[in-house]
């Protein structure tokens, strides 16, 4: 009583959460807006508190991308890479385990898939680019399973385990880049050889999207279709979201994490790939600059739903060219885009509660009333 | 000073941040709250305490400024998850985005300016004693602070009514609910003091560690703080002993490296995020001791039914 009545006079107006009968159709679709209006109504203040022209920053982040048929197609590159992990991760989310380490994943894709050319470097043909996307997705699958294995046989904490393995394979792809793997003809930059011909994925239609957009559309539509009607996509939705369930159905939780990791690993792997083969055309000694990060925000972002995380994708692709846009214009730092994102996925999260939750604002009164 | 010495005084220097931000999380996790966004915090806190220390030339306020910067954060954080029920994994996750983003931000008109450094201890005779003169008397002041943190926190936690009440509601939030305690309240005030630890943390890089700012200058080790909470199952006193361990690998590698070991030094930098692996498996084997020790409700969200 005494903790009650000191509370009440503290606080004037208490917000309460509501539960819904059942989730809200309309949040669910709006939740993503609003947090993109949000983060841009933000985006807004940060801009003026850093004495630049709010409006001509925002149009410089989030229009004058889109203006040009360059960047319209630098957007589609950077989206590539994104979407993919982000199809991925949405499975392991779904099944409530946490793969956050898919930037590690991703360079551990770009690491095996360089493996051909740069051991092979006379080896043309039709046969190489298979070998080195096959390579790619075995790569990112090995290193996810590496999680995985220790959270099955062990218990370790796969959020951990899985994020301490980034920062291993950003420093394994620095020794590699270095090292063994440097361009003997390069000038001593920390490059490997570039690949040539057969060993980097066609442009298509004389534009800088590669070939690699075919394996988003690809991961879209299997995805979506494993997710909605087969008893694998039914099994990863039970285990997450009621684990118990699950186990009464006979449903194997360990065989689910192992499942969902190689998943995610081996989309990321395959972004990896498709980066050294795609628009970098090498292995460098940074192949990233933290997509397997973006991609978290991207599948929440995304509902965790295929087409969904498609359009999240190349929003938050946006941010990433905004971001050099507004550097070179404005001279706006660089980490603006990190605070972007982090912001969104914040914004997303908190709007999220309203898809299950209705608030009801209680003043005082009315409290005290019912008390 | 002789080598060996020197050598134990920089592996309690690379333990305390280690130590702080794990003291912080602890009380959080004791809670029931996974706050992931520790890397996040202790990054806005390095800057913050950097940027005000260099304007002022007072690392005694740019401290207070770490701490502060931590707090903010960690209060975003507690609406977001406690308010607004939303997820902790991804909150967590957001906060360190969020975090390492902003610092980048805060911190770009202070890349390579010199820092402003805190000095070690000095009392007259003690500090000069063989042996031990150094290591007990002769450190700078935020390790004593953190030692004594960390007693407090386990009297805290163990000994006295408010830590009772805190792992009641981190282990069984329904019944703390139900005896009357404001079960939002306590983990929101635990999120804050976690906040200010990995603040602190943060400052303790820029300040003392290296007295510099550098963009992601934290490395992980707000990481390596969490992975420590759980290597230590949830008890002050192992935290102790896992940031000495975290500490003694970071600084050997760095001497290795030092020395022209035949590793790459690629390899060498990569022990101690190995490490964390090896004892997360290690740890996490033995099941029964982390049962007994791990907050029930960690993780979990919590709406009061009224």
């Amino acid at each position: 009583m005494r903790m009650t009545g000191s509370r009440m006079r503290r606080m004037r107006v208490r917000l309460e959460l509501i539960r819904r009968p059942a989730p809200s159709t309309l949040m669910t679709v709006a939740s993503p807006l609003v947090a993109v209006a949000l983060t841009v109504a933000t985006g807004f203040v940060i801009f003026a508190a850093f004495g630049v022209d709010p409006l001509e920053a925002l149009y410089f982040f989030f229009i004058e991308p889109l203006t040009a048929a360059w960047s319209l197609e630098e957007l589609v590159v950077k989206a590539t890479p994104i979407v993919l992990i982000a199809i991925g991760l949405s499975v392991c989310f779904l099944s409530n385990t946490w793969n956050i380490g898919a930037e590690g994943q991703l360079i551990a894709g770009a690491i095996f898939g360089s493996i051909p050319p740069i051991f092979f470097p006379e080896w043309q043909g039709p046969l190489i680019l298979p070998v080195m996307i096959a390579m790619g997705i075995l790569g990112g699958m090995l290193y996810g399973a590496i999680p995985a294995v220790l959270k099955v046989r062990f218990g370790a904490n796969e959020i951990l385990t899985s994020l301490m393995l980034v920062y291993v394979a950003q420093l394994m792809v620095d020794y590699l880049a270095r090292g063994p793997w440097r361009n003997p003809e390069g000038l001593n930059f920390p490059d490997s050889r570039p690949f040539e011909g057969w060993q980097l994925l066609p442009k298509l239609f004389g534009t800088e999207i590669h070939l690699s957009i075919a394996f988003v559309i690809l991961a879209v539509v299997v995805v979506a279709f494993v997710m909605r009607s087969t008893i694998t996509g039914f099994q990863v939705r039970v285990i997450g979201e009621a684990p118990r369930a699950g186990a009464f159905a006979g449903f194997s939780r360990n065989r689910m994490i192992l499942l969902v990791f190689l998943i995610s690993g081996g989309f990321a792997g395959l972004a990896g790939v498709s980066e050294v083969a795609g628009p970098i055309g090498q292995l460098r000694i940074s192949v990233s600059p933290g997509y397997g990060f973006t991609a978290i925000i991207v599948a929440f972002l995304g509902r965790l739903n295929p087409i969904g995380i498609l359009i999240a994708g190349f929003v938050l692709a946006l941010t990433f060219l905004g971001g050099e846009g507004a550097q070179i214009m404005l001279g706006l730092p660089e980490q603006m885009t990190r605070v972007f994102q982090g912001m969104l996925l914040f914004y997303v999260l908190a709007c999220d509660t309203f898809i299950h939750y209705r608030v009801r604002v209680r003043t005082k009164h009315a409290a005290a009333a019912e008390a | 000073m002789g080598m060996i010495e020197g050598i134990m005084l920089t592996i309690i220097t690379a333990a305390t941040p280690l130590l702080i931000a794990a003291l912080g999380e602890l009380v959080a996790e004791r809670s029931g709250v996974l706050n992931l966004g520790v890397e996040g915090m202790m990054a806005v806190g390095a800057v913050c305490g950097f940027a005000v220390a260099f304007e002022t030339g007072e690392p005694v306020l740019g401290f207070l400024a770490a701490i502060a910067g931590g707090i903010i954060m960690a209060a975003l954080f507690g609406v977001v998850t406690l308010i607004f029920v939303a997820n902790q994994v991804a909150s967590g996750l957001a906060l360190t985005l969020f975090g390492l983003g902003l610092s980048g931000m805060l911190g770009s008109a202070y890349v390579g300016r010199p820092g402003v450094g805190m000095g070690n201890l000095d009392i007259p005779v003690l500090s000069d004693l063989p042996l031990v003169g150094a290591l007990v008397f002769g450190l700078d002041p935020i390790t004593y602070v953190a030692a004594a943190l960390a007693v407090a926190v386990w009297w805290f936690l163990f000994r006295s009514r408010g830590g009772l009440v805190l792992r009641a509601v981190g282990d069984s939030h329904a019944s703390a609910h139900a005896l009357g305690y404001n079960v939002i309240g306590v983990r929101f005030m635990a999120v804050l003091f976690g906040g200010a630890c990995a603040g602190l943390a943060g400052g303790y890089l820029s300040l003392v560690y290296t007295p510099q700012w550098a963009q992601d200058m934290t490395n992980g080790r707000g990481w390596i703080a969490l992975a420590l909470v759980v290597f230590a199952t949830w008890l002050p006193g192992r935290v102790v002993l896992g940031a000495l361990i975290f500490g003694a690998v970071s600084i050997l590698q760095l001497h290795a490296q030092a020395r022209d070991v035949a590793v790459a030094s690629q390899f060498l930098s990569m022990l101690p995020y190995l490490t964390t692996i090896v004892v997360l498996v290690i740890i996490s084997r033995n099941r029964l001791l982390l049962r007994v020790n791990t907050p029930a409700c960690l993780g979990q969200p919590f709406v009061p039914d009224r």
